[in-house]
């Protein structure tokens, strides 16, 4: 097949994810707003909202340094890579093994230790407790996410996402419990880690209750939407993630004919709208927890993974 | 290449003796450093041929000093070349950065002497090749490094670091030598080579591994053996606390590895159990412990005792798997011991270069009297951000390289045979990814609070940078970090010839793999090109910067931050009010003092209200205390004197009955004798 076909197919995921991911925050958000018998903004308010935001001048704080403003640049690349690494409408592109999924954990990593970094280079109120809760989240969200990645790559044999994505689709895993409750602690940990009820408000500019939004509140302009950006792809690649391990149906192979990468993109667009839906009904039903329980929260889906990752080291059938 | 570790180590106890002699003037310390780094240097390049060109092991060389019949044997084999590579890289940088740091000092002439002669005892721990040697140079290296804490004698706190580090450091030799003793076996043979070839029955290695890991334990800060780490290192100047906690802590675990993997043998599979717990629990308390400190050189120390709990996890680990003859995964996990081995002494002797920096420039080491220095110190900011971002595992950094190649052995673990195993290995892989996002927290609070913000205090704001040589010693070390972590396949294969000499397997060699991909098992299992991510942050990263400046706005407009009107007060004090405002950093820890140490550490926020119609301030007094205080060594110290006391009435006995104390002793050795002999 060449180099320049796979090439294509490797671009055009990353180009992909880019364009997608601020259609689905704005999905979910007519989404919410429809089930809050509101209007809602338009499908693509986030896409001119983006827009606007790179056309005006960025405000930077007076004593800021350029931590903050390589800041955005980094945690956008570092997003945006670990958001193409994750299979989307078919497995086992050009540069799908530079990075298993241990390496797509760390770069999300690399994009909080910038935005924490970031909100402390101000040196506002603000900035320190958006930092100081994030680094409490972080500190059970990401290794409960370890455990989760344990977890499936022992019942596949690889902790590589290609690999994972085609054991799971060939079928051979069957139903197990270890899997179940990792589906679970997963969906806990993208909760928090893309910053949605009952962890954190995405909407929310009350002093009291900003986690993420306290951290960016010095951002503006052209920085800003890369930071939105950025989370944007985040909620994409939570969404790609459990989807790609636990429904890879319809996911293209390597070398793929032209209709089975056709159908991949279709299954791999009902699969985000099947996830945005879910997500606007989740956050509609529940309420926004206390700071001080949510560790208790995150530690549930800690305790579960770490159950499933033992119950294989005793049995690889569980 | 065992003469030429032995002649440097010889021209640095010629250096301390130049040392004692010119302490007092300027050239003595351009002389002990200078001389230092080139003879750093020699047995850098020596090591790195004996690993690089694959030289066959020679046979030892004998001294003619010594005990009688035994002498001095030297030798150096593969995994002494690794560690000395460790030791001497690190020995080169602290030199570097002690030609511009040390001018400060007030009284050279206490460090001078002692400096040379405690890097030539770290070489000579690292070549000695029979029992005699090694403890005679471990205790040198001991007393050298003791020394060098007690440089600045004049603060209570230095004393009492001072003495708490030379009672550890003597029980952990007295562990070791009862630890060569069994080893030795009846007839005595304290040469490694007749120890190695030894039948002994699999009890007494058990306890030849317990007793290694508690003398090891106490050098390289294994909990609860740690608590004279973090008042010794700190209390230290900052080259040698850079060396005490990069380097020496690194020779500690070439002594572990030493006796539990080469001399040891065979291993049974509780060692590797033994090992893995103890591991997993100093990764964590360590790592939480450098949470809450507020002193900067004090969390470097306690992350010290966290990352030697990760490398004792990959001990554990590889020691379970050769207990159970899976030689390739214990050489995957021993792998990534020594290369965290190698990482750490990057990293930490920057981070320390960077905290003497710190405290050159401000006189300052608490957080809370930190800030903003990255405006001021603006050269020396970014080597401290990449140590900082690649002691948090960040990728394509060394240290994430290290720890991903620890958590792949873990994933082959489930084959492990033994239940105990089993069910220990997943939830110490918890505590190792615990560890891991607590210490991204730990030095993002470190960085954000000492670099970041607004200065704290007066002396902050007045902060200036640091000399070109502690610069290029800061920067250099930087550098090494981003070319290990982008290039582990490198540092893989130097590891090779170790893990085949120990274990009689390695990993799969990484070189010829496209694009330089790591794949340490097979690629169906597992691969990471750091290469190619570090070129897609940079290509990407660039391409947004490009993009936006291009078709969307450029300027950059400077505005104050919304503090909710605060600086809205008059001019002249805007900024000390601001500056007070911003977030502390035991706030920044708070959450996580709540959520994790309230109970084993006893952390406790106590806040006291003035009373009704009081206009005094309210105030906050946070605490934790060390579990290991209170719940061993505070019991031990108090049984010590009661015992004390009691046999304290033997001193005032008559010489009648002091010679009769002397009578029974020989009938009791009289009778053993004749019964056993």
């Amino acid at each position: 097949m060449g180099l320049i076909a796979p090439l294509f197919l490797q671009l055009a995921q990353m180009a992909l994810v880019l364009a997608a991911a601020p259609l689905l925050t704005g999905f979910v958000r007519t989404l919410k707003a429809r089930l809050q018998r509101r209007a809602g903004p338009p499908l693509l308010q986030v896409y001119r909202d983006l827009a606007k935001l790179t056309v005006k001048d960025a405000i930077v704080a007076t004593d800021a340094s350029w931590l903050f403003r390589i800041a955005p640049y980094l945690i956008f690349a570092t997003t945006w890579v670990a958001a193409s690494l994750v299979p989307s409408f078919g497995t086992n592109l050009l540069f799908s093994w530079s990075g298993d999924l241990i390496v797509i954990v760390a770069l999300l990593g690399s994009a909080r230790f910038f935005q924490m970094l970031a909100a402390l280079d101000i040196g506002t109120a603000f900035g320190g407790i958006g930092a100081s809760r994030e680094a409490m989240f972080a500190s059970l969200a990401e290794p409960a996410m370890l455990m989760i990645v344990f977890t499936v790559a022992l019942v596949a044999g690889s902790s590589q996402l290609s690999d994972i994505a085609t054991f799971m689709h060939s079928g051979a895993a069957g139903l197990r419990l270890s899997l179940a409750l990792g589906l679970v602690a997963l969906v806990i940990v993208a909760l928090a880690e893309t910053g949605r009820f009952p962890v954190d408000n995405p909407a929310t500019h009350l002093e009291l209750t900003m986690v993420h939004e306290a951290m960016v509140l010095e951002y503006s302009g052209r920085h800003l939407a890369l930071i939105e950006l950025a989370n944007a792809l985040k909620l994409l690649l939570y969404i790609s993630l459990i989807a790609s391990i636990f429904a890879p149906f319809g996911i293209a192979a390597l070398g793929a004919a032209p209709e089975a990468l056709a159908l991949g993109l279709v299954a791999y667009g009902v699969k985000l709208a099947f996830g945005a839906i879910m997500l606007a009904g989740f956050e509609t039903a529940i309420a926004k927890m206390r700071v001080f329980r949510v560790p208790n929260f995150i530690g549930a889906a800690l305790m579960l993974a770490l159950l499933g990752t033992l119950l294989l080291f005793v049995s690889a059938t569980l | 290449m065992t003469p030429i570790i032995l002649l440097c180590a010889l021209a640095s106890f010629a250096l301390g003796g130049f040392g004692a002699i010119l302490g007092r003037t300027p050239a003595g310390r351009i002389i002990v450093y200078g001389g230092s780094l080139a003879v750093a240097g020699a047995a850098l390049l020596a090591a790195l041929v004996q690993l690089g060109l694959g030289v066959a092991p020679e046979p030892s060389v004998a001294l003619p000093l010594g005990l009688p019949l035994i002498g001095m044997n030297f030798g150096m084999n593969d995994l002494s070349a690794v560690f000395l590579v460790i030791t001497n890289l690190g020995a080169a940088a602290a030199s570097l950065y002690a030609l511009g740091y040390g001018r400060h000092e007030p009284e050279p002439w206490r460090i001078l002497p002692f400096y040379p002669v405690f890097l030539a005892a770290m070489n000579l721990v690292l070549i000695a090749a029979d029992a005699y040697d090694f403890l005679i140079f471990w205790e040198l290296m001991s007393l050298a490094s003791w020394a060098l804490v007690m440089a600045h004698h004049e603060q209570e706190e230095t004393r009492r670091a001072g003495i708490i580090y030379l009672l550890m450091a003597s029980a952990g030799t007295l562990v070791l030598l009862f630890a060569f003793g069994l080893l030795a076996g009846p007839h005595g043979h304290y040469a490694f080579a007749a120890m190695r070839g030894m039948q002994r029955a699999g009890w007494i290695g058990g306890i030849v591994m317990l007793l290694a890991l508690a003398g090891v334990g106490s050098k390289a800060g294994l909990v609860p053996l740690h608590v004279w780490l973090p008042r010794a290192h700190p209390a230290a100047p900052s080259h040698i606390s850079a060396l005490m906690s990069g380097v020496m802590t690194k020779v500690a675990i070439y002594a572990f590895i030493r006796i539990v993997f080469d001399l040891a043998e065979p291993a049974a599979w509780w060692w590797g159990l033994a090992v893995l717990i103890v591991g997993g629990i100093t990764a964590v308390l360590g790592v939480l412990y450098a949470l809450m400190e507020d002193d900067l050189k004090t969390i470097l120390a306690y992350s010290t005792i966290e990352n030697v709990g990760l490398i004792f996890v990959g001990l554990g680990l590889a020691l379970a798997f050769k207990a159970d003859g899976m030689m390739v995964a214990a050489a995957l996990a021993l792998t990534a011991a020594l290369f965290h081995a190698f990482n750490h002494m990057l990293f930490k002797s920057t981070l320390f270069f960077g905290a003497g920096a710190v405290q050159h420039a401000t006189g300052e080491r608490a957080l809370t009297k930190l800030g903003g220095l990255i405006h001021r110190m603006k050269m020396s900011t970014v080597p401290m951000l990449i140590a900082a971002m690649a002691i948090a595992a960040l990728p394509p950094l060394n240290g994430f390289a290290s720890e991903w190649l620890l958590l792949q052995a873990i994933l082959l673990s489930p084959a492990l045979p033994q239940f105990g195993l089993k069910l220990a290995v997943p939830a110490v892989g918890a505590l190792v990814a615990l560890a891991a996002a607590f210490a991204a927290a730990c030095f993002v609070r470190l960085f954000g609070f000492a670099y970041l913000g607004k200065p704290r205090s007066a002396q902050a704001a007045a902060a200036h940078e640091t000399d070109a040589f502690s610069r290029a010693a800061m920067i250099g070390l930087a550098a090494l970090c981003v070319v290990a972590g982008v290039l582990p396949g490198f540092v893989i294969d130097l590891l090779a010839p170790v893990t085949q000499a120990l274990l009689g397997a390695h990993v799969p060699s990484q070189r010829g793999l496209s694009w330089l991909t790591v794949i340490p098992v097979s690629a169906s299992r597992s691969s990471y090109d750091p290469l190619l991510i570090f070129i897609f942050i940079a290509v990407s990263g660039s391409l947004a910067a490009l993009a936006l400046h291009r078709f969307g706005s450029r300027v950059i407009r400077r505005a104050a931050f919304w503090g909710c009107g605060y600086q809205g007060l008059s001019d002249a004090s805007a900024r000390d009010v601001a500056s007070s405002t911003q977030y502390s950093p035991s706030g920044f820890a708070q959450p996580i003092r709540q959520v994790f140490a309230s109970v084993v550490f006893r952390a406790r926020d106590d806040v006291v209200m003035p009373a009704p119609g009081q206009l005094g301030p309210a105030s906050l007094a946070s605490s934790w205390t060390d579990p290991a205080w209170w719940a061993i060594y505070t019991p031990l110290v108090t049984t010590v004197g009661r015992i004390a006391d009691r046999v304290n009435r033997l001193q005032f006995l008559t010489i009648r009955r002091y010679l009769a104390f002397v009578f029974l002793a020989l009938v009791i050795l009289l009778a053993w004798t004749a019964l056993w002999g």
